[in-house]
C-alpha cells in the first residue's frame, strides 16, 4: 500500500530529518516528531522554512525533523539574534526556532526578551527540563527551588518562568505544554504557525537521563500526574469562517468557548475546561503563570494571546520583495546620483 | 613645497604667513563650539584653501576640556600637526596650558575674563574679546546665549585672519539646512565680534588666510559618513548596531543616506536594528548574511570583543558579513574617545580555534567609500566575514578627499546557487555540498534560505562538519575542511585590495604602513627628502598580506614599519608570515590616543637610521 500522502503529494516521511543522538526517550523527541507531523498535515513547503537553534540538547534537535528545511545551529543563546537577522533578510520565510532553558533562561536571557520585544514573527520553542545535559547534570534557571540533583545538590534559588517572561516582555503568544502531551503540542504548534509574531511556547520536555525523578516537576512521571490543561484546543481551518454559523457547540455553553481569529483567517477555538482563564486577558494570564509558579501547579494550553502588533519588518517598512533576492537596480543608486552628491559636497 | 618640520618654527620671522598655519580651539565639551568649529574649517575650505578639522574630545556629554585643531595648509598636507600656531583659549581651566604650548611668535585668542588666569607671555600676541559685555548687546535670548557664545571667537578669527563674512553666513545657512533663523542669530555675533575686533584689536602677527584654488572639486565629508556611502552604494540591506563611539555616525549616516536606495513607493531595502548588544548586533548581521542578505555592523574595540564568538562562528560556518571596526584606544573604555590602531591583531584572528578574519584598512576617505561597496563582494566572494579596520581619526574627522568613483564593477553575489543552477549542478557533478570545492579555490558553492529545490537546504553548525554539511567528528573531515579554509585564505590574498607602493626612487630605505597614518608620512617623506633622505613606501590596505609585501622588505636596507599604536602590531604580524632575513625590519610604533605627526614620524625615523 502506498504510504499517506498530504496534499504536497508527500509522505510524513519526507519530512523527518537525521537520526536523533538524544538519549533514547528524551521529551525533545517527542517535539521533533510533533514538528514532524505539524509540517506534513498543514502541507508545509520545507524550502519556505527555516530551523534555528542555539546550543544544548535541545539545539541539535533541527538536525531532526524538516531535513529539506535549512537549518542553523547557532551560537548558545543567541538564536533569536540569527533568526532576526534571517527574517530580516527573507520575509518570506516561517521560521521554527528551538531553545532550552539554558539557552534561553540564562546564557540567552537578553536576547529571548529583546527578540519578542521586536515582534520578530517566529515560533520559538523553549524545550525546558530544568537541568543542563550536556554537560552531566547542573541545575538551570529554570529547577525547582528546593530540588535536589546529584551534582550539585539542593537548588536555593526561585526558578525563572520562561513563559512569564515572555508575556512581561510583550510576546503576543504564549504557551505551556507538556511534552508527554502529544496532542496539546500538536495543537499549538498548529495555532504557533499561523501567529504573526513571536510564539513562545515553553515545553516542559524531561530529560530523562539527569531529572525524571517524580520529585522534579520537570519530570514524566510529574507531568503526567500533574498536567492540568486550562482548555481543549482545536485549530479551524479559514473556511471555517464561511460556516460559522453551522457550527453546534455541543457540551459547552457558549462562555466556555473562545475563538480565536488567527492572521490566515483560522480560528483557535478553546473549549475551557473547568476554569475561568481566557487567555485574551493579560491580568489572568499573569495569574495563572504566577499561581503555577508558586504553587507548582502544572497549567497548560495557550495562557496568553493579544492581536499581534506590528512586526519588525512592518516597522521598519520593507518592501514587500525578501532583501536578499533584491537586484543590482535596488541594491546600488545610479551613476549620477553619487555625481549629484559629490557636487553638493564640493567647494566650488 | 614646505619642506620645514615644524618645529623649527619660521614664525619669528614676520613675514607674512598666508594659507599655511594651524588653529587649536580649546573649549568645554558640550558648549556648542562643534558649530564654531564646523563654520570655520567650511569656510576656509569654500576659501579653496586645503584645510582638515581634527576633534580632539573628552569622554563626556558637558564639561569637560575639548580641543579642535584646524590646520590650513596651502602644499595640501592635512596631517595633525604636533605644534599650532595660534590658539583660542576659551576654556579657563585649560588656558595657562594652552598658552605654554604656542610656540614663540604664537597668537592667543581668548576672553577678558580668562585673560586673567593666563601668565602672560612676551614672545606672543594675545587678542582678548569681552565676550560677556558682547552677548549683553546681543539679542539673543537668555537660553540660547551660551550656546551660540563660541561664535565670537568665529568674529574675531574671520576678522583677524581675513574670512569673508558672507562666506561665513553661506555656511552657516548651509550648517542649519537653509534656516534663516539659526543662521541669522549665529550670524549676528559672528558679524558683533568681527566689528569690535576690527575697532579695538591692532594685529601684530603675521598669518593671513587668502583665496586660493586648492579645493576645487574636492569634497570634506567624514571617513564613518563615507563609509556609510559606500555601503549604501554596495547594495547593504541588513544594519544592525549597539550605539558606541567612535562608530556610531557610521549607523548615522547609513540612516541619512538610506533614502537614496528607497523604491518609488518610500519602501526601504536596508532594515536598520538597533541591537541590545553588539553580541545581539553581530548574530543579527551573521543571520542576515547566512539568508542571503548584504549585512553590515559598524562598531568598535569593546563591541568586537563581544563579536568574538560570531566573528569565529561565520569564519568557520562561512557566512558572510561586514564588520566595521572603528578603532579607539582599549581595552574596555580604554581612552573611548581616541584614536587608535590597536585592533590590528585582535580583529585579524578574532575567533576561537584556527583561523584568520580577512581586513580592510582604508587610509583615506575615498578608501572608505571603495572599502564601504567592495567589502560586501568580498564577503560574498569568498563566504566569510570582512572587517574593515577604520579608526577614529578617519571616521569621526572631516576630511579633504577628491570626491568619490562610482564602483566599477557591478555587484557580485558570489558562488550562490538558484535553483536551476543547483540541479546544474547536481546533473555535472552528481551531488551538491555545501562544503564541496569543486573549483579547486577553496571556495564552495552555496544555497540560500528561500532556494526551491528539495536538495537546497542543508545544516550549518560550527561544530564539524563534512563537504555535505553533515555533522562528523572525523578528524580526517576536520582536516580536511581546515585545509581547504586555508586555501581559501590563500585565494584571498589575490581577491583583496593590493599594497599600494611608491617606490620610484632607488632609495634603500622603505617605510611600510596602513591606515590613516599615510598623510602624516606622505609629509614626512617630503621632509627627508630635503634632507637627502630618499625613502620607498608601502601601505598595506589589506589582510592577509599580498605576496608583494615580502618582496618590499627583501628589496630595502631598513625597512621601518611606522603604526599608530604600542605594540607594534603590523611589526608583528610581519614578522609572523615573513620570518626570514627581517633584522632589517624596525617598529616605529606610538600609541597615544592622537594621530601620528609628520615631526614625529621625521624625528624618529631620523633618530634611528642615525
Amino acid at each position: 500500500m502506498p504510504p499517506r500522502t498530504n496534499h504536497l503529494g508527500l509522505s510524513r516521511n519526507e519530512y523527518r530529518g537525521r537520526p536523533s543522538t538524544l538519549c533514547p526517550g528524551c521529551g525533545h523527541d517527542s517535539i521533533s516528531n510533533q514538528l514532524i507531523s505539524m509540517a506534513y498535515e498543514l502541507g508545509l513547503e520545507q524550502h519556505k522554512i527555516i530551523k534555528v537553534s542555539g546550543i544544548g540538547c535541545s539545539s541539535k534537535t533541527p538536525a531532526y525533523f524538516l531535513g529539506g528545511s535549512h537549518g542553523f545551529n547557532a551560537l548558545h543563546g543567541r538564536m533569536p539574534s540569527v533568526v532576526t537577522g534571517a527574517l530580516l533578510a527573507n520575509t518570506e520565510l516561517e521560521c521554527i526556532a528551538v531553545s532550552g532553558d539554558g539557552d534561553s533562561g540564562s546564557i540567552g536571557m537578553g536576547q529571548f526578551k529583546h527578540v519578542i520585544r521586536r515582534n520578530v514573527p517566529f515560533i520559538y520553542i523553549i524545550e525546558n527540563n530544568g537541568v543542563y545535559g550536556l554537560t552531566k547534570g547542573q541545575f538551570s534557571a529554570t529547577a525547582d527551588e528546593g530540588q535536589f540533583l546529584k551534582y550539585y545538590g539542593t537548588n536555593h534559588m526561585p526558578p525563572i518562568d520562561l513563559a512569564l517572561e515572555a508575556v512581561i516582555a510583550g510576546a503576543t503568544f504564549v504557551a505551556r505544554s507538556f511534552s508527554g502531551d502529544a496532542k496539546q503540542v500538536q495543537a499549538l504548534l498548529q495555532a504557533a504557525v499561523r501567529h504573526r509574531g513571536t510564539a513562545v511556547l515553553d515545553i516542559i520536555s524531561p530529560c530523562v537521563t539527569f531529572n525524571n525523578a517524580e520529585t522534579s516537576t520537570k519530570s514524566y512521571p510529574y507531568g503526567r500526574d500533574h498536567e492540568i490543561p486550562l482548555h481543549e484546543i482545536q485549530i479551524l481551518a479559514p473556511d471555517y469562517v464561511h460556516a460559522q454559523e453551522e457550527i453546534k457547540i455541543d457540551d459547552y455553553e457558549a462562555g466556555d468557548i473562545i475563538d480565536v481569529e488567527m492572521h490566515d483567517g483560522s480560528f483557535v477555538r478553546l473549549k475551557k475546561l473547568d476554569n475561568e482563564h481566557d487567555p485574551r486577558n493579560k491580568r489572568m494570564a499573569l495569574d495563572v503563570l504566577e499561581r503555577s509558579m508558586r504553587e507548582q501547579i502544572f497549567s497548560t494550553g495557550l495562557i496568553y494571546y493579544e492581536e499581534p502588533r506590528p512586526t519588525l519588518a512592518d516597522t521598519e517598512e520593507l518592501v514587500e520583495t525578501p532583501l536578499a533576492q533584491l537586484d543590482e537596480a535596488n541594491l546600488r543608486p545610479s551613476e549620477a546620483v553619487l555625481d549629484g552628491l559629490m557636487r553638493q559636497l564640493m567647494a566650488g | 613645497m614646505a619642506i620645514q618640520p615644524q618645529t623649527e618654527s619660521k614664525i619669528l620671522t614676520r613675514e607674512p604667513v598666508i594659507n599655511d598655519f594651524a588653529f587649536s580651539v580649546a573649549t568645554k565639551n558640550g558648549s556648542g563650539s562643534q558649530t564654531s568649529n564646523n563654520v570655520l574649517v567650511m569656510s576656509l575650505f569654500r576659501m579653496g584653501i586645503p584645510v582638515n578639522g581634527k576633534n580632539l574630545f573628552p569622554s563626556n556629554i558637558k564639561g569637560l576640556p575639548t580641543w579642535y585643531t584646524i590646520r590650513a595648509s596651502k602644499d595640501g598636507y592635512t596631517a595633525r600637526k604636533a605644534v599650532t600656531e595660534i590658539v583660542v583659549a576659551y576654556n579657563d581651566a585649560t588656558a595657562p596650558e594652552d598658552v605654554s604650548n604656542l610656540p614663540p611668535g604664537g597668537v592667543c585668542i581668548t576672553t577678558d575674563k580668562i585673560a586673567r588666569v593666563i601668565n602672560q607671555r612676551e614672545d606672543i600676541s594675545y587678542y582678548e574679546i569681552p565676550v560677556t559685555k558682547l552677548m549683553r548687546q546681543t539679542k539673543v535670548p537668555s537660553a540660547f546665549r551660551k550656546l551660540v557664545e563660541n561664535m565670537t571667537y568665529v568674529g574675531a578669527v574671520a576678522q583677524l585672519f581675513d574670512i569673508p563674512l558672507d562666506l561665513i553666513y553661506q555656511v552657516l545657512l548651509d550648517n542649519f539646512k537653509g534656516r534663516e533663523k539659526p543662521a541669522r542669530m549665529n550670524q549676528d555675533i559672528v558679524e558683533l565680534a568681527y566689528h569690535w575686533t576690527a575697532e579695538n584689536i591692532v594685529k601684530s602677527d603675521p598669518y593671513r588666510f587668502e583665496r586660493m584654488d586648492g579645493t576645487r572639486g574636492k569634497i570634506m565629508m567624514t571617513g564613518n559618513e563615507a563609509g556609510a556611502l559606500g555601503a549604501i552604494f554596495g547594495g547593504v540591506n541588513v544594519v544592525a548596531w549597539y550605539p558606541i563611539t567612535p562608530s556610531t555616525s557610521f549607523v548615522d549616516g547609513v540612516i541619512a543616506y538610506k533614502h537614496l536606495r528607497q523604491t518609488e513607493d518610500n519602501e526601504n531595502t536596508i532594515a536598520v536594528v538597533q541591537a541590545e548588544d553588539e553580541l545581539a548586533a553581530a548574530g543579527i548581521v551573521v543571520g542576515a548574511g547566512w539568508a542571503g542578505a548584504r549585512s553590515l555592523t559598524s562598531t568598535s574595540g569593546p563591541g568586537i570583543s563581544l563579536m568574538a564568538e560570531f566573528a569565529g562562528l561565520a569564519y568557520f560556518a562561512e557566512i558572510p558579513a561586514v564588520f566595521w571596526n572603528i578603532t579607539r584606544m582599549g581595552p574596555s573604555t580604554g581612552l573611548p574617545t581616541r584614536t587608535s590602531q590597536g585592533d590590528l591583531l585582535f580583529t585579524h584572528f578574532l575567533g576561537h580555534g584556527d583561523g584568520r578574519q580577512i581586513c580592510l584598512m582604508p587610509g583615506n576617505l575615498r578608501e572608505a567609500f571603495e572599502f564601504g561597496w567592495k567589502s560586501f563582494d568580498i564577503a560574498e566572494a569568498l563566504q566569510t566575514p570582512v572587517f574593515v579596520l577604520s579608526d577614529l581619526d578617519l571616521g569621526m574627522n572631516n576630511w579633504l578627499s577628491e570626491p568619490f568613483d562610482y564602483p566599477n564593477q557591478p555587484i557580485s553575489r558570489g558562488k550562490v546557487l538558484k535553483a536551476g543552477e543547483l540541479q546544474a549542478f547536481i546533473d555535472e557533478h552528481g551531488k551538491w555540498g555545501r562544503y564541496l570545492d569543486v573549483d579547486g579555490d577553496g571556495i564552495a558553492y552555496r544555497t540560500v534560505p528561500g532556494t526551491a529545490h528539495r536538495f537546497a537546504g542543508y545544516f550549518t553548525r560550527g561544530t564539524g562538519h563534512d563537504e555535505y554539511a553533515t555533522y562528523s567528528e572525523r578528524s580526517d573531515d576536520w582536516i580536511e575542511n581546515m585545509t581547504r579554509l586555508r586555501r581559501k585564505m590563500n585565494t584571498a590574498r589575490g581577491m583583496l585590495p593590493q599594497p599600494l607602493v611608491d617606490a620610484e626612487s632607488e632609495a634603500d630605505i622603505g617605510i611600510i604602513t596602513f591606515g590613516t597614518n599615510d598623510d602624516a608620512i606622505r609629509e614626512a617623506r617630503d621632509w627627508l627628502a630635503n634632507d637627502g633622505i630618499k625613502t620607498n613606501y608601502l601601505r598595506v590596505r589589506a589582510l592577509p598580506m599580498a605576496p608583494e609585501i615580502s618582496d618590499f622588505i627583501d628589496q630595502h636596507r631598513s625597512v621601518f614599519v611606522i603604526e599608530n599604536n604600542f605594540d607594534g602590531q603590523l611589526t608583528q604580524l610581519i614578522r609572523l608570515e615573513h620570518p626570514e632575513n627581517i633584522s632589517h625590519v624596525r617598529s616605529l610604533a606610538l600609541g597615544d590616543g592622537l594621530p601620528l605627526t609628520p615631526t614625529w614620524i621625521y624625528e624618529s625615523l631620523k633618530e634611528q637610521e642615525g
